[in-house]
Parts: structure tokens; sequence; C-alpha cells
């Protein structure tokens, strides 16, 4: 567990350390501002942020990506992958640091949304229930993102192949509700399952669904399982 | 007893079809110094890689330590510090940062890790670059810091992966002295290819060849065994033919080389002799009997490039030549 926590420290330390980090959050901000103005600004304004979270879940589809790639790419292709497997730290500690500085990341980039609760509390009475629900099911979501996105990092030394196949992967998956409606039986069924927007919708009209929690944290797990598997393979290459 | 630090035995490796290494064993003392001596893909590297944990073999094992790499990896793991041979560092890092970081991979901490800081910065000469971003540093310097974060740990066993490759010349007699001033605490496995490398750092060799060990031993006596005879240069001003005759007439010498013009006047000769016998006196007294001006005369250094090239051609080139 401590090494996790250094390991993440590390990778933390690295991000902020990159101009990445702020151009990425000062995008995420710009985006989901756009959608908070037009949300209270419409004919019928309503203070909440259920206009804000379902464009936040397509920009962290863009982020995951982004910060994610490198994360295990970059240090195939610099070598030091090799020096981490060699040194006496376990497989799925690395794979857990790496994935707590994810967790970390999607704070950051987060919480300076937690403004627009500021002014809808300023200006309004909103429910605050569909607001908490809302976030936790936006970290739930950025965590799956950021997991399907490690994953893929670990398969190849190319950042841009791992990001990607990331942002396609997690593309099939944000249309996957869509494209179940064009179907029927077990095909939409599976799609419909699949689907992580189709498990946030819950979230945004306050509502905790087990099965929606499930569906993610299950997400998470098996895409962290699987990257743990995939560094496990590279020793045996 | 002397206690093997690195034990390998029957180490083979496959990828996919492919056997990179296959039955090698050879062991390595507490406190020696090994050289790995092999070409580029003589498999010097997966050999490496294997003992270090970061792949398991195919069959056959390796202890390191006492421990079994693969069934106890992370106890084993925990007694190496490893340099890969392309220096992987993490260049947004200062050299401090660093350190740290892989003194904490190795579970240190607090005090004890600032004093093994501050005693590598001190020992590798890294004090004044403490806060310089390592993706700034020379080749020269990224070299030391590797070799620094490889020991930081105190391992019993350090594994060098050529460690004096792709850097300058004056760089690799520091590094060379790094190594050397190492391996008077640890137990030294490196991999070159080049052979006074080798001959310089390492009081045994081990040769691989297309994945196996083609000798193993002190290079001077690989040399001798391989060659069967050990060998005098002989240095003398005379016409080359009447030096030649001379020393093909002394008791014992078996063989006089083709003679190589050293100056004006001045030809040199390898001259070779049965193991056991020493010639050189005689050589002395011959030629101040033929009236021959003796220039100089010594037992030829070892030339491990020979044995080399015999051992991984199976003696073609010799027998061309």
């Amino acid at each position: 567990m401590r090494n996790a926590a250094f390991l993440a420290w590390k990778e933390t330390r690295s991000y902020y350390g990159s101009p990445m980090a702020y151009v990425v959050s000062a995008a995420f901000l710009a985006l989901t501002g756009q959608f908070f103005v037009s949300g209270i600004a419409e004919l019928l304004p309503e203070a909440s942020l259920r206009e804000v979270f379902t464009p936040m879940t397509f920009a962290l589809i863009l982020w995951a990506p982004i910060v994610s790639m490198r994360l295990l790419a970059e240090e195939q292709k610099l070598g030091t992958l090799e020096l981490l497997l060699t040194a006496p730290l376990r497989d799925w500690e690395i794979v857990l640091g790496k994935f707590c500085a994810l967790v970390a990341m999607l704070l950051s980039i987060v919480a300076p949304t937690l403004v627009y609760v500021v002014l809808l509390y300023w200006f309004a009475s909103p429910d605050g229930g569909p607001v908490l629900t809302g976030y936790l099911g936006l970290l739930l979501y950025g965590s799956a993102a950021g997991a399907l996105g490690l994953f893929t990092s670990s398969l190849t030394g190319n950042q841009i192949v791992a990001g990607i196949t990331a942002a396609v992967a997690l593309l099939f998956l944000t249309l996957a509700s869509e494209a179940s409606d064009l179907v029927s039986g077990l095909p939409s069924t599976l799609l419909a399952g699949l689907s992580l927007p189709a498990h946030y919708t819950a979230f945004v009209a306050g509502v905790i669904e087990l099965g929606n929690v499930v569906y993610f944290i299950t997400f998470i797990a098996l895409f962290l399982f699987l990257t743990t598997l995939s560094l496990e393979s590279r020793r045996w290459r | 007893m002397t206690e093997r630090m690195i034990e390998v035995q029957g180490l083979t490796k496959f990828y996919g079809d492919f056997p990179a290494v296959s039955g090698v064993s050879f062991s390595v003392n507490k406190g020696e110094t090994v050289g790995l001596l092999g070409t580029n893909g003589s498999g010097k590297t997966t050999t490496m890689r294997v003992l270090t944990g970061y792949m398991p073999p195919t069959s056959g094992t390796v202890r390191v330590a006492g421990h079994d790499i693969a069934a106890d990896s992370l106890e084993a793991r925990r007694h190496i510090g490893y340099l890969p041979e392309s220096v992987p560092l993490y260049a947004d890092m200062t050299v401090a940062e660093s350190l740290r970081f892989f003194g904490r991979v190795h579970a240190m901490d607090g005090a004890s890790l600032a004093l093994a800081l501050d005693r590598a910065l001190g020992a590798f000469g890294l004090g004044d670059y403490r806060d310089t971003l390592v993706g700034k540093l020379s080749k020269g310097y990224r070299q030391r810091l590797g070799l620094a974060q490889a020991v930081l740990h105190e391992p019993e066993v350090l594994v060098l992966d050529e460690p004096t490759v792709s850097i300058d010349p004056v760089q690799v007699v520091d590094a060379r002295n790094l190594i050397r001033r190492l391996g008077e605490e640890h137990t030294v496995l490196l991999s070159t290819h080049q052979l006074g490398e080798a001959s310089s750092l390492c009081e045994r060799v081990v040769i691989l060849h297309e994945g196996a060990v083609v000798a193993e031993g002190h290079p001077d006596a690989i040399a001798e065994q391989l060659h069967g005879a050990r060998r005098i240069s002989v240095e003398a001003r005379a016409p080359a033919e009447q030096t030649a005759a001379a020393l093909g007439a002394v008791p014992g010498v078996s063989f006089v080389g083709p003679s190589v013009l050293v100056e004006e006047g001045v030809y040199a000769f390898d001259v070779t002799a049965p193991l056991r016998s020493d010639v050189r006196e005689p050589i002395v007294e011959a030629l101040h009997a033929a009236g021959i001006a003796l220039r100089g005369l010594g037992r030829s250094s070892v030339d491990l490039e020979d044995v080399f090239l015999q051992l991984t051609t199976g003696g073609q080139e010799e027998a061309d030549a």
C-alpha cells in the first residue's frame, strides 16, 4: 500500500510539473462553464447542474485518454518500466499507484467546477441531493474511463496509439446505448448494459442505484485487473 | 566455503520459438566481479533480465542471494541493484528526487534515505547537480546517476548491463573507476562486448555465444588454455629473415609469427612456446650469439580479442590466417 502511495505521489507530481495539467484543466472548465451558462440562461432556467453533468461526462471521455495514455506507455518507452518491474514492487502496486494518481488528477479537474455549485446556492436554492449524486457519479464515470485508459496504456509503448485506442473504446461505450435502440433482443440488452451514460443518468436525477454503482466499480476493477495482467504478461514476452 | 550470490543453472529462455539463451550455467561468488562477454545478440541482456526478475526463465533456475528469482521473486529483487543498458531515467525529476524515488522503491525512508542520498551524491560526484533536472544531464552524468540509483539501497548484488556503452572515452575511464570501487564492496555481474573492459574490471569472465556459455574463467587462463601455448613478443634490430631464423632455432620455440616493421630496421615478432616452458632467457642468449641487437622482450599481453574471435567463430579466423 505504501508503495502504491508513493508511486501515485510521483505520478501526480510529474503531472503537475507539466503544462498539460493546466491546459487540460482550463479546457475542462471552459467547456463545462459554457454548458453551465447556457443551462441557467435558458428560457426556463433551473437551479440544478443537470445540464452540466452530461456534458461533463463527454469532457471526461476526452480527458481520460489524454492523461492516462502516458502513464504506462511512457514508462515502457523510457525503459523505466524495467526498473519498476525489477524493483521489489508487486505488479498490482504499480497499477494501483497509477490509478490513484489518475483519481487525484480527476478530483483536481472536477474540483474547480464546484464554483458552479457555489453560484447556484448564491442565487437560488437548488436541491442538494442531485448535485451530490451527480458528482459521485461523475467521479465513478471519470475513474472508469481512466482505468480503461490505463489499460490501453499498458498495451503499447506508443502513447498516441494508447490514447486513440482508449478514445475509440470510450466512444463506443458512450454510443452503445444509442446503438442499442437500433437493434433488438440480446444485442440490444448487451449494448445497453455496457453503455457508460446509461448507468449515469440515474445519478443526475439524484438516484443512487446499486446496479449502477456495481457497474462502475466492476468496470474499474476489471480494467485494473487487466492492466495488472498486461504488465505480468510483459514478463512472459 | 564461498557464498554464491548468483547461481544460474541450465537457464533457457525462448522468445516464441527462438531460444535467446539455452542451458546457460554459471555462478558468481560473494565479492567477485564477473563479466558476461559476448557479441550483440549472444544472450547477455536476456540472461540479465531473467536474473533481475524482469522476465521468468523458460526453464532452469536462477538464485540471487539464495532466493529463487521465480519462486521468491520479491525477496530476490530486494538484493539486486540493476542498471539496464539504456540507463532509463525520469527526465522530469531532479537528481535528488530521482534518487529519493528509487530509494523509496527499495523501501528506504526518513533518515536512512537522506543519509544514503548524501552518500550517493558524494560518491558519484553528483553533489553539484543535486537540483539539476535529469533531462539536462550529460550522458556521462546520466550514467553516474544510473549507477547511483542502482547502488543506493546497498544491494548485495549489482547487475550492470553494458555500463560503459555510449559514453565518451574520458567518461568510460571514469565509469570504470566507479565500477572498480563498487566491486570492492559488492558482488558485480557486468556485461560488455569490450574485451579490454572485461579484462581490466573482471576477475572472471563468462563468454556467451549464441545463447550458450563457450568459456569461463580468468581471461588469461582462457587464452592460454585455448592456444595451449604462451606467446612472447620480441623486438630486434636486424633484417627480419635473420632474426626469424635465430628465433626459430631456439629450443622450445614452436612457432615464429610473421614480422612486423616497427621502425627503420627494427622488426617485431610473436613467438609461441609451450605453456610450461619459459623461453625468454634462451631467446636473449640466442640473439646475442647471432649478433642481433635485442630491443624488447616480453610476454605478449593476452589478446582477448583473439580468444573471443576464436571462440565465437569456432576458430575459423585462426585457420584462415
